[in-house]
């Protein structure tokens, strides 16, 4: 077997990773701002759910979460087949992350705006949206570019729930050629490619989001 | 019964009590890996971020695609690159210290770019001075650049500390019996996942969020010298 024999199951595999990625990484994004927003709502219940959230899937591996969900959920009666489980799971993590980008750059917005809101009769609602952020969520963007190229890496993983991605692939053509080193650097060079495209896409996204004036970069960490 | 301790499946919370011996061995295995794993990171990422600021333009171009590379692809496809690939050329590596490595080299890429920051974050004008003043670039480096360096990466390097512990399970996918991979097994053995897996992420939860802590407390003792933090 010659290597080019090895693209049509890798490239396979790298349909099941892009699908995955793409997926738990827009369900993440609509967690994440769901829960940094609700970790800076005034009433304790919500903001305290969204802090337990954030900490439990920030503080813990993802190959543990993974597993929970995949080996010690079902013994509960949940269960789900293993592309849910590794969706959801990816999701949740990339949400949690998300949740602190999507706080963070809501608190940077300039507390004088805030007040200028306030003055003109805004809604909180209406501030929140309309004020902050428009503004905010460019800041956004750098982030979770990171967290998108994490997610992404972090798909990997879902091939130990017995998922056919990219790695999974790759997994099985070494124990049939064992040629090692061949079929891995393909795969990491496939994991890289498209690593690129997620950063193109994060960048056009930033390009189409940055009209208008934004606050001073750097204004938060 | 592992390691010469036996557990007892009557009720979760006897089981979890139980098998937390076991876990404690592999607690260990853990922090070793991520000790020995951040060491090589920091050496190696400080490695990487001198030779990108070499003056021979290939030497740097090359560094820089390595890191890029390095950070872009998924750990555990790098942790089977070492793992099957090495002993093709005659490295043949115990799984614990394949795994070190691995973290290490995939952590050696963004300490790099942390330790980069730092070196950037020193003002032209001061490089300037000391090539003005004749210091040599080892006295340059030791009494200029690195005591007002330090500060600002201490911060994102404690950060990775934490991330790492985090990515630690990943070496039980080649047979390293670190906390997951004994709660795995006991799971086998048992046929209960729920307890020994829910135990792990309970380990690991306080030992994240008192990392953090600690780094934060090492970030507020560091002396801020030279130019202002923002």
């Amino acid at each position: 077997m010659t290597w080019t024999q090895y693209l049509a199951p890798l490239l396979k595999g790298a349909q099941v990773t892009v699908m995955i990625s793409l997926a738990s990484i827009t369900f993440g994004v609509i967690l994440a701002f769901a829960a940094g927003i609700a970790r800076m709502s005034s009433n304790r219940f919500v903001s305290g759910l969204a802090f337990v959230y954030i900490a439990l899937f920030r503080g813990t591996p993802l190959l543990v979460q993974l597993f929970w969900f995949y080996y010690a959920l079902p013994l509960i009666g949940i269960s789900f087949d293993p592309i849910t489980t590794g969706i959801m799971t990816l999701s949740l993590l990339t949400g949690a992350f998300g949740a602190e980008v999507v706080r963070g750059a809501l608190l940077a917005v300039p507390n004088t705006q805030l007040e200028a809101a306030r003055a003109l009769n805004f809604s909180k609602r209406y501030t929140l949206w309309h004020i902050s952020m428009p503004q905010a969520i460019i800041e956004m963007m750098p982030p979770f570019g990171n967290l998108a190229i994490q997610n992404l890496k972090d798909t990997a993983l879902v091939s130990l729930i017995s998922i056919a991605d990219l790695t999974f692939q790759a997994q099985s053509m070494r124990n049939i050629t064992l040629d090692s080193a061949t079929v891995y650097t393909l795969t990491l060079v496939g994991y890289f490619i498209i690593a690129l495209c997620l950063m193109l896409i994060v960048r056009f996204i930033e390009m189409k989001l940055r009209r208008g004036p934004a606050f001073p970069r750097g204004a938060h960490t | 019964m592992m390691y010469g301790y036996a557990w007892d499946t009557t009720t979760p919370l006897t089981f979890a009590i139980s098998i937390l011996p076991i876990l404690g061995i592999g607690l260990l295995v853990t922090l070793k890996a991520a000790a020995v794993g951040y060491a090589i990171a920091l050496v190696f990422g400080l490695v990487l971020a001198l030779l990108r600021r070499s003056k021979i333009k290939i030497v740097a171009w090359t560094v820089a695609g390595f890191t890029e590379f390095v950070r872009d692809t998924p750990l555990l496809v790098q942790l089977f690159f070492l793992y099957y690939v090495l002993p093709d050329f005659g490295i043949v590596l115990p799984a614990f210290m394949t795994g070190a490595l691995a973290l290490g080299l995939q952590y050696s890429a963004y300490t790099s770019e942390v330790y980069r920051g730092g070196i950037d974050a020193v003002p032209r004008g001061q490089w300037e001075a000391a090539t003005a003043l004749n210091l040599s670039r080892l006295h340059t480096y030791r009494n200029i650049v690195v005591p007002q360096m330090i500060p600002r990466i201490v911060p994102a390097l404690g950060n990775y500390l934490v991330s790492m512990l985090k990515e630690t399970p990943v070496l039980s996918v080649v047979t390293v019996l670190d906390m997951l991979g004994l709660a795995n097994m006991i799971g086998e053995r048992t046929f209960e996942y729920l307890v020994p897996l829910s135990m792990v992420g309970l380990i690991f939860l306080p030992m994240t969020l008192i990392c953090s802590a600690l780094i934060y407390a090492v970030e507020r003792a560091l002396p801020k010298t030279g130019i202002p933090l923002r």
